[in-house]
């Protein structure tokens, strides 16, 4: 005997996903998932954005790691809020987990909520959190074929960022390639070039932020 | 491995609906698009993994994998993506428009019949 469903599989994170998105709606609060390989930079292009912008946002980080609390704690010596979730080996955050951390850093007082991912480049673009924008920060060392080799994670974006710039003179990496790539499976994505360690090109992604929360 | 959470949902939803009409469960087939990224090899062990000591153990697990498809801005042209060309077929045009791609769905659980 066959039963007909056609049920959406991961419909229990949608659902609260669907809360947070009206959570982040009813407080006019700018949701930001960051996602990315370990090591790309996230927590240094987060910290330098919120000493930037200190005195225009009120900005709070929900962090996402396997272990430790050290990302939370980097964030948490720039004066913003910050709370960890420690995934435990899990590869991704969910839409719960979320909407526990968002009580733990009074969210409804900020203007943006950062949520940095755990560094993998394919999990946690299956899981929707409920945030309002989508960024996938890429990094020179990492190599130029990541757009056409994790197309999933860049269609879904949308900024991406171009991070470590300042390496591109000592690692061969085709930017024309990385553009051209991100354009096929993704024509309507800002990409913006940066390096957070030196602050180059960041005004374009700030002014990008700012634009979205006047 | 995000396949260890969608296998613990299917298994989950799995087990109300065989709760329901109360019978055994013993095929189920789910559907994905291609930004799901679902692994076959992957999803079926996490599949096994999620059944043990449950009433879903030993079920078979089909998967589908629907293709991505994109339309010609240009003209007009619906087809199956290929990343490795990204662009329309027909007129050899790359400025083109995914369409939305398919969810995960867990389609049909075949259960025991009555008299097997």
């Amino acid at each position: 005997m066959k039963v007909s469903l056609n049920k959406r599989i991961l419909d229990r994170n949608d659902e609260c996903a669907q809360k947070n998105k009206l959570f982040f709606e009813q407080n006019s609060v700018l949701c930001v998932n960051v996602i990315s390989s370990p090591g790309s930079g996230k927590t240094t292009m987060l910290s330098r954005t919120i000493l930037a912008l200190k005195d225009k946002l009120k900005i709070g980080v929900i962090e996402g790691d396997i272990k430790t609390d050290t990302d939370a704690e980097k964030i948490r010596s720039t004066g913003a809020a910050a709370v960890q979730i420690e995934t435990q080996g899990a590869c991704h955050l969910s839409a719960v987990q979320v909407h526990d951390a968002l009580t733990q850093i009074e969210a409804m007082d900020k203007d943006v909520i950062f949520i940095e991912n755990v560094g993998n480049l394919v999990c946690p673009s299956a899981f929707d959190l409920g945030e309002n924008k989508r960024v996938v920060l890429l990094s020179v060392p990492e190599g130029d074929d990541k757009p056409i080799k994790y197309p999933g994670t860049f269609a879904g974006a949308d900024v991406i960022l171009i991070n470590k710039m300042d390496l591109i003179l000592y690692i061969p990496f085709d930017l024309d390639r990385v553009l051209n790539d991100i354009r096929k499976v993704n024509p309507d994505a800002k990409v913006f070039k940066i390096s957070a360690i030196t602050g180059d090109g960041m005004q374009q992604w700030y002014d990008w932020l700012c634009d979205m929360t006047a | 491995m995000h396949e260890t959470a969608v296998a613990q949902s299917i298994v989950e939803t799995i087990l109300v609906e065989a709760k329901k009409i109360d019978k055994k469960p013993i095929r189920a087939k789910i559907s994905c698009g291609q930004f799901n990224a679902l692994n076959d090899e992957v999803m079926e062990f996490a599949f096994d993994v999620a059944s043990q000591d449950t009433a879903c153990k030993g079920m078979k697990l089909e998967i589908h994998h629907v293709p991505l498809r994109a339309n010609c801005k240009k003209c007009q042209n619906e087809f199956e993506f290929d990343i490795y060309s990204g662009s329309c077929p027909t007129c050899g045009n790359s400025e083109i428009e995914f369409v939305p791609d398919a969810p995960l769905l867990l389609e049909e659980i075949e259960f025991e019949d009555e008299d097997s």
